[in-house]
């Protein structure tokens, strides 16, 4: 079987009205990708351009990208799954390339929700449900959480003082990632006092809109030898859908597409939890951070709150978890997110993390969802 | 045409099964069941995916149903402001399958508890919609 290795990675700050038009804001995810590696665009064989099209204006964005990357005349593609369509992406180009169709293949996330007013925001979170079924009854991405944050407590006991505690966690790492548009610390009292945005879930429980670009540049094995010293190996990628509706779900106190994706990955790569030296997981509300403790095995159904309370997901602890301040302090640009999150794994990998570093990480696992458990995606990593 | 009249932001008009509401304004609520493999679908679906039969069949539900989980929305998407607060619910039918609708602001926050007991009823809305809610049992 072909291997498929990341090769480079790329990531502008996460802001909220970054000033900039969108092929500006993923040439600059792009530039930092090509940094300090041996490629040039003409190298690259094609391109996958990821974001949710909904707050785009430019229509077939794929197209206007691939153009001011220099990237014609090589096929480009656009991919989409909501919140995780640059994982989407990545499953994609390793398919290209195990399929020995493309060797390199470059992955662009981007969003820029600034791109529209806030009312047209608001229109487009209200469909995001069913929309025959459920949208009319004024349904969007918090409340459906929050449905899963209810059960998970009657059904487990978590608490809300458990829920802040991923968010305090998450602004104390904000402050060592310069490119999270939150870098700020806060208290329990804090996260416990603010306002209620969809019971039990407040505002410090709940990520925001955010503009960014991320870019990962894949290759086969043999030309990444060629184009870097510090390839990091796609060990495993497993991807999963659930129904759209929430009339349609069996599990309220889990993501069950996040479990399945979460197996795929781990039979690919041979691997365990156990064996995850450090983790990013899609933190688009705290509740959505202590189910994938549990859906990916870090700890047995209904511990997660405990896995918190007990700071076993701090840099230290048993198993690192969005040490990089993760989405509810880096801000959730939509088709950027995946790529992000796969970046931090990267340089975690490569030795180069910096401050959050986990020393000798050798394995790391990506979850990324779109949607309220709609779509999963894990990518586990390796170096 | 005709489920326009679904909902308090109706979007889309067109279904095959628009009847859905002609029988929520006589105060049924409808399920549709298979006539091939007698599975029971709701909300109602026009077409099997079992068996890829479209030969539907009308059947009413008891409206009896419990609360499984539920959240308070203060903070809504555009068209829905001034309704906030309001309690977005999922509840499970005794027949086995689940509807998604609001409780019924006669219900005190402080009343619900996951497990209670709920009656699915028609609900006329001051614009000649019609939607359905949950009240208590």
């Amino acid at each position: 079987m072909l291997k498929v290795a990341i090769v480079g990675v790329g990531q502008t700050p996460f802001t909220r009205n970054c000033g900039v038009s969108i092929r500006e804001l993923c040439f600059e995810a792009f530039r930092e990708a090509l940094e300090n590696i041996n490629l040039t665009p003409k190298d690259i064989d094609a391109s996958i351009i990821c974001s949710a099209p909904e707050y785009d204006k430019q229509r077939s964005p794929a197209g206007l990208i691939a153009e001011y990357l220099g990237l014609n005349p090589q096929p480009t593609f656009y991919a989409e799954s909501i919140c995780s369509s640059s994982s989407t992406g990545v499953k994609i180009g390793s398919s290209f390339i195990k399929a020995g169709l493309h060797d390199v293949v470059v992955v662009i996330g981007f969003q820029k929700m600034s791109e529209i007013s806030s009312a047209d925001v608001q229109e487009r979170m209200g469909r995001g449900a069913d929309i025959q079924w459920e949208s009319p009854f004024g349904t969007m991405m918090p409340a459906g959480y929050a449905m899963f944050a209810r059960a998970h407590m009657q059904k487990y006991g978590t608490t809300e003082e458990q829920l802040a505690k991923v968010k305090v966690k998450s602004g104390k790492y904000s402050l060592l990632n310069p490119k999270a548009m939150y870098q700020r610390a806060v208290t329990l009292e804090e996260c416990l006092k603010a306002r209620v945005i969809a019971s039990p879930l407040k505002l410090f429980d709940c990520c925001a809109n955010a503009d960014g670009a991320s870019c990962i540049i894949l290759a086969s094995e043999e030309k990444a030898r060629k184009i870097t010293d510090t390839p990091v190996w796609v060990a495993g990628i497993g991807a999963a859908s659930d129904t759209l509706s929430t009339t349609g779900r069996t599990n309220l106190a889990g993501l069950t597409c996040a479990i399945e994706a979460a197996e795929q990955a781990y039979k690919m790569a041979h691997l365990e939890p156990k064996d995850v030296d450090v983790a990013e997981v899609h933190d688009c509300f705290t509740i959505a951070e202590i189910m994938a403790y549990e859906n990916l095995g870090f700890c047995k159904p209904g511990e997660g709150g405990k896995l918190i309370e007990e700071s076993q997901t701090y840099l230290g602890g048993k198993i690192p978890v969005n040490v990089d301040g993760g989405l509810l302090s880096k801000g959730h640009p939509i088709g950027a997110t995946g790529g992000s999150q796969i970046r931090t794994i990267v340089l975690q990998l490569q030795g180069r993390a910096g401050k959050i570093q986990v020393e000798g990480a050798e394995v790391g696992l990506v979850h990324n969802i779109g949607g309220v458990g709609l779509y999963g995606n894990v990518t586990i990593l390796r170096r | 045409m005709g489920f326009e009249k679904f909902g308090r932001i109706g979007y889309i008009s067109e279904t095959r099964v628009a009847d859905f509401v002609k029988y929520l304004e006589d105060g049924k609520i409808m399920a549709t069941k298979c006539a091939k493999c007698g599975k029971v679908y709701f909300p109602p679906r026009a077409d099997c995916p079992d068996d890829l039969s479209a030969n539907m069949k009308w059947e009413e539900l008891s409206g009896k149903c419990k609360l499984l989980t539920y959240t308070t929305a203060h903070f809504a998407p555009t068209g829905f402001e001034e309704d906030t607060p309001y309690t977005l619910a999922l509840a499970r039918y005794e027949e086995g399958v689940n509807v998604y609708a609001r409780l019924s602001k006669d219900i005190n926050e402080d009343e619900i508890h996951i497990g209670m007991d709920l009656r699915l009823s028609p609900l006329r809305l001051a614009n000649g919609k019609i939607t359905y809610e949950l009240k208590k049992a």
